[in-house]
């Protein structure tokens, strides 16, 4: 709710996401799916950007979400063209006990990087992690992946439907120094070289499952909102509803992730475990 | 101190998915059903998954909310094709189960439920019931966890509207925070322990034993309020306050924040003393409550043992 409620507000008055230098747009991704307050229609949007939905043909008859892909990928790209948007910022929440977390698409974006440290300064102490999804068969196709600049902003922990003030002010702070650093950018500021770290998608956990695909185990209390923190092989990783604990077995530290989603038990995740990594970004300034 | 003697409890009722999404109850009562344990010492135990097409897509319901479905008038309507899911589904348990109010009705049904409120666990009950309420003062001596809590909601019966009312002595397990469509292990845990002291009491009630009464503290449900909304759109305007989100069952007094609207100004509390709870509750934006509100009340409980024949 987070996203929307953001959304909608600025809708109705967008002064405090206006800057001089940038011209920002606020808007509702699936506007159908928002009013059933539901996380989609048909189809997840937030994965149907591939270039086989991008250029099907079938026009009404097409699943709701793909129509709206194209839509989108009219109005802020066409994806990979030089008309595209320079950046989408996609809000989302999680279940999951992740605080605030930018999402990386490309390990190569020195101008995403250098807006994710500014925001990770301008917060301090409070903290904004990075995770990189460049998994080659992890990463999925977003709606902000038609901009050029793709920023994902994840906060959590909220549940579905639920609007909470903490966590409402939070994403609302992230975007105001992501917009602050845009305008600076576009003002002529240059960014030194930084170097920044990262959580690497490494792999995707599913729960165990019956044969009927049911799941048969939770997510251990000794891990459940323990995002971003080590995972050695042996701890405690899954319970069984009759109070068997099922241990980590892989083969080093990890650091978990989207512990516990309540979209992902669909897609057949229960975590994400992430690698530390430090990237290093090149200095940038407006050409 | 009173004492009274109360027929054995004979026929059990465990009852998850009542709300599709509210994923503790559906699981219990799967793992539960799986163990095809139906007597359990004196007391035959069964299980159901109360709305199981909301359970299959994962929604609180189909077309109408099922916990709202058991007032008497809705139970004594006539049925048509085009009568709501969840209308249809209520009759079926209440003829499985019930009828509500009649000799026939099953001794205990406990009803599992989750919120996404930070309640932990409470036993909500619509009217005073000894038994029901000494079931929970021995959950809440014995359990390994804590707080448990009692909230009434004082409803008379013809018109009491959820699941519970279909028993002679039903409640409602609701316990949080928890998001819908997940399970949560902990809570998992803690609700099967419960489960387990229930069976453990009726075992022991049945078997003659004399349950000491005393004084039971329970909240008792007065009012509610709504967010603050947009009179033309009525859209919410305010978010509940950082000093009231999740801290159901803190007293708010007069003056206390209670909401942050989105433009940054502060709403104030303007009742009475009184235990907020269900705060933040996702499936009540749609009922226009933001958090409920209780008084703190006292309940000289008797002592009880079951009849000898």
């Amino acid at each position: 709710m987070s996203g929307v409620t953001l959304v909608n507000l600025w809708m109705k008055n967008g002064a405090e996401i206006q800057r001089k230098t940038v011209d920002t747009k606020p808007f509702i991704t699936n506007p159908r799916a928002v009013e059933k307050c539901a996380r989609y229609v048909d189809t997840d949007l937030n994965r149907a950007f591939t270039p086989e939905n991008l250029s099907a043909s079938g026009g009404k008859e097409l699943p709701y979400e793909v129509q709206r892909a194209q839509e989108i990928n009219r109005l802020f790209g066409p994806k990979g063209s030089p008309e595209a948007y320079d950046v989408i910022f996609d809000l989302h929440n999680t279940t999951s006990n992740m605080g605030c977390t930018l999402i990386l698409e490309n390990s190569k974006d020195h101008f995403n990087l250098q807006m994710m440290n500014y925001i990770k300064r301008a917060i301090a102490p409070a903290s904004c992690l990075v995770l990189l999804n460049e998994h080659p068969l992890l990463k999925y196709s977003t709606s902000r992946s038609v901009a050029k600049h793709p920023v994902g902003l994840e906060v959590g922990p909220q549940p579905q439907g639920v609007l909470r003030s903490n966590i409402f002010e939070a994403m609302r702070v992230i975007l105001k120094h992501a917009l602050d650093f845009i305008a600076l950018f576009n003002e002529g500021m240059e960014f030194p070289s930084c170097t920044v770290e990262v959580f690497r998608v490494s792999e995707s956990v599913d729960y165990p499952r019956d044969a009927n695909g049911n799941i048969i185990a939770m997510v251990h209390p000794n891990l459940q909102d323990c995002d971003w923190e080590p995972l050695n092989p042996g701890d405690p990783m899954f319970q069984t509803f009759d109070g068997k604990t099922i241990p980590y077995q892989g083969t080093g530290t990890v650091y978990p992730t989207f512990i516990n989603e309540a979209a992902y038990y669909e897609k057949q995740q229960a975590f994400v475990t992430t690698r530390r990594e430090t990237l290093v970004a090149s200095a940038i300034r407006k050409a | 101190m009173e004492h009274f003697s109360l027929p054995a409890l004979s026929r059990v009722v465990i009852s998850g998915g009542t709300h599709g999404n509210e994923m503790t109850g559906v699981y219990v009562v799967r793992e539960m059903a799986k163990n095809k344990v139906d007597k359990i010492g004196s007391a035959s135990r069964t299980t159901v998954l109360s709305n199981p097409e909301a359970v299959k897509v994962c929604r609180r319901y189909i077309d109408k909310d099922l916990n709202r479905c058991f007032t008497d008038a809705l139970l004594s309507a006539t049925l048509t094709p085009s009568s709501p899911y969840e209308i249809k589904r209520a009759h079926e348990l209440n003829a499985l189960f019930g009828p509500k109010g009649s000799p026939q009705a099953v001794d205990i049904l406990c009803d599992i439920h989750n919120t996404t409120a930070n309640m932990g666990m409470c036993f909500i009950f619509y009217r005073f019931d000894w038994i029901t309420l000494h079931i929970f003062k021995y959950i809440q001596s014995k359990a390994s966890f804590g707080p448990v809590r009692a909230i009434q909601f004082d409803t008379p019966l013809p018109e009491a509207y959820s699941l519970e009312a279909v028993a002679k002595h039903g409640f409602t397990l609701e316990v949080g925070p928890q998001p819908t469509g997940v399970i949560r292990a902990d809570i998992y845990n803690m609700v099967m322990e419960a489960l387990d002291l229930i069976m453990d009491w009726l075992e022991k009630f049945n078997s003659g034993r004399t349950f000491e009464g005393g004084e039971v503290e329970a909240f008792c449900k007065t009012n509610a309020l709504d967010y603050p909304r947009d009179p033309t759109t009525d859209d919410i305007t305010a978010a509940v306050h950082p000093q009231l989100q999740d801290n159901d069952f803190k007293l708010l007094r007069p003056g206390d924040p209670i909401f942050q609207s989105f433009n940054g100004e502060t709403v104030k509390y303007e009742g009475e003393e009184a235990y907020p709870f269900f705060v933040n509750e996702c499936a009540y934006y749609e009922k226009k409550i933001a958090f409920q509100l209780a008084r703190k009340i006292s309940i000289s409980l008797p002592s009880i043992s079951v009849t000898k024949d």
